[in-house]
């Protein structure tokens, strides 16, 4: 038996339009903590998924080696075969089955389609023991904590005779005493001889357990560090992580900021389910007149979660805060009122929170603000059909006809459908929720734009991105956050990769609860 | 009926290029017209089938007096179905709403206008109660309108005591079973045997000058602000085929009695519901609701006031149809309006409305409600059994549905 377990050799993925993956190489040793690193959108998850046959063989090129052998897996259930499990960030259990019927589901104990249940409630306590949880084996998994949950997953993984786990962002969701357990456990597996993948934005976390680092910027390797030998250090992985120069171009802005149009104070929401669960932990933010204002974090960092629960309070459960608009309270409490109150909520989720995808262009350029085509409530066709064709030049939405059905547009149109639906709204702060994921590099460029003329005009917007040279590129000043609260806050001279990257690790350590997404 | 039709070919400048326009207005409007163009099939069917009866001035007006409350129900239906909803009770709320009405004016001697009244507020209201658990306490509509079906069904039965109560003054009678009076006369059915009522004609005329004035300056408006707007030999035919189409119904109807007096309610209200679904600002909402109910709630579109108001609409359309059908049966039965509620429903679907909510247009479900109706009176003249007639209507709605679903698929 050779040292090595897996080796892939210059993979390359291509979607329609991006290059997620190029010629990528990675090599797992036996019983080895192999450590995923790289920021959103790197390539770290695309890569497991072409490992584990997600991507079936075909729609990749390279080539997989699993203990010497070439792999070419149709799905995933081939790589299962082979000893391959990958838990995934969002968790596949079924909340309302038991702790044993997950962990068997699709691989039920028992023969000619009957179960034979006392063998599959041993077999699940026997795995449960190894991974540490005592519940019984017949409770629901959805009445378990996430770091549970997160636990009867590796049991699930553990079941079918892991040779290599995959973990992707597994500590993400759980709290500090859990991670540790997580992490201990990957320790024992290791002295078993199973392999395993780690994909963390938590650089501590990486920089304690990892034997050895992958890199990945930009679908590319960027170095592969040997942790074990020594000489690796958070600053080290993180100078690796982030330090490209911008790929992407910025259109040049001379800002003219004025007066706080936009303030928030002291503002606390709760989880929608589990009400007892700070999501947003105290977060205080403001926006001047003509400002761009980036909110950084990782993914889960409650972003989304906030700026949602401003407008119109459609997320979460409202605890406390104050909002204010040019220095007078305001009522945020509807989303018709936050709209009265010139807020607009541009989504990161375009196709489910932000177009009726059935419905045509104009159609929904015009849906929040029906008012302004309509007299007496009643559309005017001409008026409304004028309206979308402004709106399709001004901010060059590519499409056939105004009367073209939206989910036929890419992705960038689709973004810039929805900009357009609340540019005619017209409102004064814009929140802008990662309003260039998955477009390319030339639609980025023009959403940037139109941010530019937005500001220019004399509105304020809010810029939510994972991206951090994005941040960087086109805000005014930049809040951090991280784990639900606000980490830092700099003028953007002052900021760059590293800072911004620091102030969330440093948050991160603070050992305070994960949040839940 | 305002339903335009599949455009024909025109005089083409070359002959490739008018193909292709023809070939992109077809699919467009395949749709829309597919329908449209199965009903004339079926409509042709029968008439070889049964040698000429079906289309017999008697049994055109039959098939307005006979599926004017199915037509009536299925456009309330079609805005519960838009919004992404279903309501199973309609057939039920329809016979109690009766009811109300027969036990008002029966029982207790009220001007059919009080019963009437009664009738639709409480139509209003029983929306407004399983609107309120849908909307607001988000009970799946499915399960809270099978509740109501069992429900109002019961409350009919206490009201009635398990007796028909009837027969209606001749006012309300009429509602179902009347024609408007002649004021003009009547003339030789040149082509026929029977004498044509004349004022049906007019109508029938004035209706046609009023749809073409209409489809003509809202072209003019288009043309104005320089939109695209179809071939003008597009736009002829479309209006030349409506008018055919609208005066050869009315010369069918002249040969009868007449226009009949639910025809005349049940066009008015196909009138308001056309304009409410695609002029009006609560019409778009209740579309985007169902489109995507959280793109339309994050659009500042108060989707619980939606489907509670889409809920008490169906309500009073209910009322309407009951309405219709005690006074057609000239008594209020307790088992009134069964099975309505899957004759409602299939119209909705033949008629092109999505199950996922959405799509669905009134000129659709009225098709639809014409074509299963004509459906059942055709079989009736061909002698088909009831149990037959069941079989084919449950395929028609499944071949209807899954075209639909093919079509839709192939975009």
């Amino acid at each position: 038996m050779s040292e090595v377990l897996l080796e892939m050799r210059g993979i390359t993925k291509t979607f329609p339009g991006v290059k997620a993956l190029a010629d990528v190489s990675l090599s797992v040793r036996r019983a080895e903590i192999h450590a995923l690193v790289g920021e959103n959108g790197a390539g770290k998850s695309t890569l497991m998924k072409v490992l584990s046959g997600v991507y079936p063989h075909g729609s990749y090129e390279g080539q997989i080696l699993f203990n010497g052998q070439e792999a070419k897996f149709p799905d995933i259930h081939a790589s299962e075969q082979l000893g391959i499990v990958i838990i995934h960030q969002e968790l596949a259990l079924v909340p309302q089955l038991s702790i044993t019927e997950n962990i068997f589901l699709g691989n039920e104990q028992g023969k000619h389609g009957l179960v034979n249940w006392g063998a599959a409630h041993a077999r699940a306590r026997d795995l449960l023991k190894i991974v540490g949880l005592n519940d019984s084996t017949d409770t629901p998994v959805g009445r378990l904590g996430v770091g549970k949950q997160q636990m009867v997953e590796i049991a699930k993984a553990l079941s079918k005779e892991v040779v290599l786990l995959i973990l992707d962002e597994p500590t993400a969701a759980l709290n500090e005493t859990d991670s540790q357990k997580l992490l201990g456990l990957l320790r024992e597996f290791k002295a078993k001889g199973i392999s395993s993948v780690l994909i963390s934005h938590k650089i501590k976390e990486v920089e304690s357990i990892a034997d050895t680092i992958t890199v990945i910027r930009d679908g590319r390797v960027v170095e592969t560090l040997d942790a074990s030998a020594g000489g690796v250090n958070e600053d080290r992985i993180i100078r690796g992580m982030v330090g490209r120069d911008l790929t992407h171009r910025f259109p040049s802005r001379t800002s003219q900021i004025g007066e706080v149009v936009f303030d928030v104070k002291h503002w606390n929401i709760a989880h929608p389910v589990f009400t007892d669960r700070l999501v947003i932990k105290d977060v205080s933010l403001n926006v001047r007149k003509g400002e761009v204002v980036g909110i950084a974090g990782l993914m889960g960092a409650g972003r989304t979660e906030f700026a949602m629960s401003l407008f119109g309070r459609s997320w979460g459960h409202f605890v406390s805060g104050k909002a204010y608009r040019n220095g007078v309270e305001t009522d945020l409490s509807s989303i018709p009122k936050a709209v009265n109150a010139g807020l607009a909520y541009v989504t990161e989720d375009r196709k489910t929170y932000g177009l009726v995808l059935i419905n045509d262009v104009k159609r929904n350029i015009t849906l929040a603000n029906l008012e302004g085509v309509s007299s007496h409530s009643v559309i005017s066709e001409p008026r409304e059909i004028r309206v979308a064709n402004d709106y399709r030049d001004q901010l060059n939405i590519k499409c056939s006809s105004v009367k073209q059905i939206a989910v036929n547009l890419s992705g960038g149109n689709q973004q810039k459908l929805v900009l357009a639906k609340w540019l005619f709204a017209n409102p004064d702060v814009l929140i802008l929720d990662e309003p260039t994921r998955g477009i390319d590099v030339g639609a980025k460029f023009e959403i940037y734009t139109i941010i530019n003329r937005l500001v220019a005009e004399g509105k304020a917007v809010i810029f939510i991105s994972s991206e951090l040279p994005e941040i960087l590129g086109i805000s005014d000043r930049i809040y951090v956050m991280a784990s639900g609260q606000i980490a830092a806050e700099m003028p953007v001279a002052e900021a760059s990769q590293e800072t911004i990257m620091k102030a969330i690790m440093r948050l991160g350590r603070a050992g305070d609860e994960g949040i839940v997404a | 009926m305002t339903a335009g039709t599949a455009p024909t070919p025109q005089i083409p400048a070359t002959p490739v290029e008018a193909n292709e326009r023809l070939m992109t207005a077809i699919s467009r409007n395949i749709r829309q017209f597919g329908m449209l163009i199965a009903l004339v099939v079926i409509v042709a069917f029968f008439q070889y089938t049964t040698g000429g009866v079906m289309l017999k001035p008697q049994n055109v007006t039959n098939v307005f007096l006979q599926n004017g409350y199915i037509i009536a129900m299925a456009l309330g239906m079609l805005l519960v179905i838009v919004a992404g909803h279903i309501d199973l009770s309609v057939g039920s709320v329809a016979a109690f709403t009766g009811a109300i009405a027969a036990v008002l004016m029966v029982n207790y001697s009220m001007d059919p206008i009080i019963g009437v009244a009664a009738a639709l507020i409480l139509g209003g209201l029983i929306g407004a109660w399983q609107g309120f658990w849908v909307a607001y306490m988000r009970i799946p509509a499915f399960i809270v309108t099978l509740s109501g079906m069992l429900l109002f069904r019961g409350l009919t039965l206490y009201l009635l005591n398990g007796q028909p109560v009837g027969p209606f003054p001749s006012t309300f009678r009429d509602i179902a079973s009347g024609f408007i009076p002649e004021l003009i006369g009547t003339v030789k059915d040149p082509f026929g045997p029977d004498e044509l009522k004349l004022t049906t004609i007019l109508l029938a005329a004035i209706l046609c000058v009023a749809l073409v004035f209409m489809d003509l300056s809202a072209r003019r408006e288009q043309l104005k602000y320089g939109f695209e707007v179809s071939h003008f030999g597009q736009f002829v035919a479309k209006n030349a085929v409506t008018v055919l189409g609208i005066m050869y119904l009315a010369y069918r109807l002249a040969g009868f009695n007449g226009l009949p007096e639910v025809l005349v309610l049940v066009g008015a209200l196909i009138g308001v519901y056309m304009f409410v679904t695609v002029q009006t600002v609560i019409g778009r909402r209740i579309y985007a609701v169902g489109g995507n109910v959280k793109a339309a709630m994050l659009s500042g579109v108060k989707t619980k006031r939606m489907v509670f108001l889409v809920f008490v609409n169906m309500g009073v359309l209910s009322a309407v149809g009951g309405l219709i059908a005690a006074a057609r049966f000239n008594s209020a039965t307790p088992k009134a309006g069964e099975g309505f509620e899957l004759d409602v429903i299939a119209a909705t679907f033949v008629g092109g409305a999505s199950a996922y909510g959405g799509i669905g247009t009134v000129a659709g479900a009225v098709i639809g409600a014409l074509v299963l109706g004509i459906l059942n009176i055709g079989m009736g003249l061909m002698g088909i059994g009831i149990d037959y007639q069941f079989a084919i209507k449950a395929l028609v709605l499944l071949l209807a549905v899954f075209v639909d679903v093919r079509g839709k698929s192939r975009d």
